[in-house]
């Protein structure tokens, strides 16, 4: 008589660990599969979770209210009905018990954020998750004229759990669930935006937006100027972009660079989650159309978890993330994660690299990653997306334009490689960035390979 | 409302629609003298659907069509001069020159354009709805689409959004038998494009485009409906385009007898006139109204011929505000 252990499940692409929000079911309650045993937390939302197996239940293995439990961690164990309650085996309680049910307010010990800031211990850090739903909510109470539509954003509080508590607080009349129907929807919030109001888009991801381009392109980006400066479109779309983990091709695409090539629009990545606030208040705020670019895995990132200021961040202003002397770094967006450790590897081998976030695409600020480059004489761009027509392509060729002289090697693009992104988990690892192919561009262009 | 009253309401949807035809000539000569370039779709023939709608349009709606537009801009007000000096790409045109003759748009008069992509100033109309429904007045888009445009797929998605939200808007189709080349029962596998809506409970209604007052009772039965929260309202207006679909069409799609039948039993002006008159409208009138269509236009032309190109400093601006 065998007892069989429940582990944490893995209950989306991108769960890595989880809580117990409830358990359904208590030491000695007969179950059968598929009857409910608890409510899990994921990194989205919480999950009704069901038993796979017939039995009894022996022992709950973890607290209700735990949480930051890995997956595949045991959480309770079952025997079969036969098996008596003798011979459970004993395991110890697994306790993770924090302060608060709120996980989403994490607390970091490390003296580096996502914004490069120094964190005291014990402060509160925000999530890139909570931090564009507190920017979406402080813009909606400032102005009347504001409105948030998309697919789930209502009533399912987001796909990604980004609009949590917008509907109970602004109703239904401003947080509006559309049907799947993007280039419709985009196309009415265009409308919408040239009849005074400023509507905020949520594509559920942007793989989706590809729907919608005509109305982005040839509506968003282009009416002010055919109209000789009538007629603005205050929009913003937003929404991740990106791979997110193993959904395979048509799923994991980093559209930056195509939105970037538009004159018209205006395009965003941030990473941290102070920047997310500030960039987001700050593109709800402008008269243009603004592409929000958010990334799924960095919702919910330690790494790019930040404290919160109340500042807008302006548009088209990057920011010198980390300081260093012998090789300039610039990325946007989830590259700066792979930057950052990067950045790390360099230093144990007494390289030191000046890391510059982007934040915008769009307009670029040359100026603070040439005014890098003078002092470095090096450059390496990091970034998702496919390496042909890339953000990198354009930086290497307007920094030969503007300061060849100052380059004491050529530049390295670090992209995503040139393929659709694959399923299978070795693959998708291939084809994306990696900290180590930057710290080998690194020693490249340093002359330390 | 006197007889009289009504006489001169019906006097000035004639001198539109007139104005409308005589500007559209113009157009065509400047074309053909090189003065306007690039695509010129001429509204020629269906001068009586945007009168009619505009005759019943009020204060606060919001028209807004895709490239054959210049009928539009006039029934709204729009200035001829500046109209016409966009055709011709000038730094006086309603776009400073750098729109042309599909992307024009005039905010003081409600006239949202002018849109080049067949099909997209659908949603755009709905938006514009949405946004009349959103700030509680009780204004209405007219969103009007060609019978080309009517087999778009987001115009199903905009039914969908406009029906489910009851958004203001009247879908005003201009169903003129041709989506450029191709003739309606080429293209479309039912031809009644009023009965679109069906699946997403619209009501749908076909109206004679071809005559003035019919298309103003429909289009004032429809905007009421939308006015009083119902939702939206199909009205498909049967018309007919004179002219090919742009200036460089060779209209090799249909015969010459087919359109000078048109021309001779259904052309919305004349029969307008015809009606005028015997509702005791005077010889001398029309003439009266003529000599001042005429004044405006070559008046219209010469200032677009006059004024000056866009410089070139302004080829950077207004791609941001």
């Amino acid at each position: 008589m065998s007892n069989i252990e429940i582990l944490m499940p893995a209950l989306s692409p991108t769960m890595e660990e989880g809580g117990i929000a409830k358990w359904l079911v208590k030491p000695g309650d007969t179950i059968r599969a598929g009857d409910l045993i608890a409510e899990i937390e994921t990194d989205k939302a919480i999950m009704e979770f069901e038993s796979a197996s017939d039995g009894i239940i022996c022992e709950l293995l973890v607290e209700e209210g735990s949480n930051q439990i890995k997956v595949n961690t045991p959480i309770a164990l079952i025997s079969d009905e036969s098996s008596s309650t003798k011979d459970r085996k004993v395991t110890k309680k697994h306790s993770n018990n924090s302060s608060s049910l709120n996980t989403n307010q994490l607390d970091h010990k490390s003296s580096d954020s996502g914004d490069g800031e120094e964190i005291k211990e014990g402060q509160k850090l925000f999530t890139v998750r909570e931090a564009i739903r507190d920017a979406l909510a402080e813009e909606m109470r400032t102005d009347q004229n504001v409105f948030l539509m998309g697919e789930e954003v209502a009533e399912y509080e987001g796909a990604y759990k980004v609009s949590q508590g917008l509907l109970d607080e602004f109703g239904s009349e401003r947080v509006i669930d559309t049907p799947i129907t993007e280039h419709g929807f985009t196309g009415l919030a265009a409308g919408a935006a040239f009849g005074g109001l400023k509507p905020v888009v949520e594509f559920m991801t942007f793989n989706f937006s590809l729907q919608a381009m005509d109305q982005i392109i040839n509506t968003c980006a282009k009416t002010l100027y055919m109209s000789g400066g009538q007629m603005n479109c205050p929009i913003v779309i937003r929404g991740p972009n990106g791979a997110a983990s193993q959904v395979a091709a048509q799923h994991s695409q980093d559209f930056a660079p195509w939105f970037a090539s538009v004159p018209g629009l205006k395009v965003v990545q941030p990473f941290s989650a102070n920047d997310a606030k500030g960039l987001l208040k700050s593109a709800i705020r402008d008269p243009n159309p603004v592409i929000f670019l958010e990334n799924e895995i960095l919702y919910n990132d330690k790494s790019a978890s930040s404290k919160i200021s109340d500042q807008l961040i302006p548009i088209g202003k990057a920011k010198v993330l980390v300081e260093g002397s012998d090789v300039t770094l610039v990325s946007y967006g989830i590259g700066i994660k792979h930057s950052l450790s990067a950045v790390e590897l360099a230093r144990d081998i007494d390289i030191s690299v000046e890391l510059i976030d982007l934040r915008s695409i769009r307009p670029i600020d040359y100026e603070t990653v040439f005014e890098s480059i003078k002092k470095t004489n090096r450059c390496i761009t990091v970034e998702e997306c496919f390496p042909i027509c890339s953000i990198g392509n354009h930086l290497s060729a307007s920094v030969m334009e503007s300061i060849f002289d100052y380059l004491d090697s050529p530049i390295i693009n670090c992209n995503g490689k040139d393929v659709p992104m694959p399923y299978a988990k070795n693959l998708e690892k291939a084809a994306l960035l990696n900290p180590e192919e930057i710290l080998n561009a690194i020693k490249k262009v340093t002359y330390r390979d | 409302m006197t007889a009289r009253e009504l006489l001169d309401t019906y006097l000035a949807i004639y001198e539109k629609m007139l104005l409308i035809r005589r500007f559209e000539e113009k157009a065509g000569q400047l074309y053909g003298m090189g003065k306007i370039g690039g695509f010129c779709h001429l509204y020629i023939g269906q001068e009586a659907v945007v009168v009619g709608v505009d005759s019943v349009k009020k204060k606060g709606d919001q028209v807004i069509t895709s490239y054959r537009d210049h009928g539009h801009m006039l029934s709204c007000g729009m200035d001829p001069k500046g109209v016409m000096a966009e055709l011709t790409g000038k730094k006086t045109g309603y776009s400073k020159g750098k729109g042309g003759s599909m992307h024009m748009f005039s905010k003081s008069k409600d006239f949202y354009g002018g849109h080049g992509i067949v099909g997209a100033q659908v949603p755009i109309g709905a938006g514009l709805a949405f946004s009349n429904k959103y700030k509680k007045n009780k204004s209405v888009c007219f969103t009007y689409f060609g019978d080309g445009a009517a087999n778009q797929g987001q115009i199903y998605e905009t039914f969908n959004m406009a029906s489910l939200w009851k958004l203001p808007v009247v879908f005003i189709i201009e169903n003129n038998q041709y989506a450029m080349g191709t003739s309606i029962d080429r293209a479309s596998s039912t031809l009644k494009l009023f009965s679109r809506g069906q699946a997403f409970n619209i009501p749908g209604q076909l109206v004679d485009g071809m005559d003035v007052l019919k298309v103003s009772k429909a289009t004032e039965l429809a905007a009421k409906n939308c006015r009083n929260g119902n939702g939206p309202y199909i009205l498909e207006m049967n018309t007919y385009r004179y002219k090919g679909h742009s200036m460089s069409d060779p209209a090799k799609y249909r015969t010459r007898e087919e359109v000078q039948n048109i021309k001779d039993k259904k052309d919305p002006i004349e029969n307008f006139q015809k009606y005028l008159f015997n509702q005791g409208v005077k010889e001398d009138e029309f003439k009266k109204i003529d000599q001042k269509i005429k004044g405006s236009i070559s008046e219209a032309a010469e200032f677009a011929i006059e004024s000056e190109e866009p410089e070139l400093s302004d080829l950077f601006k207004d791609v941001y505000l």
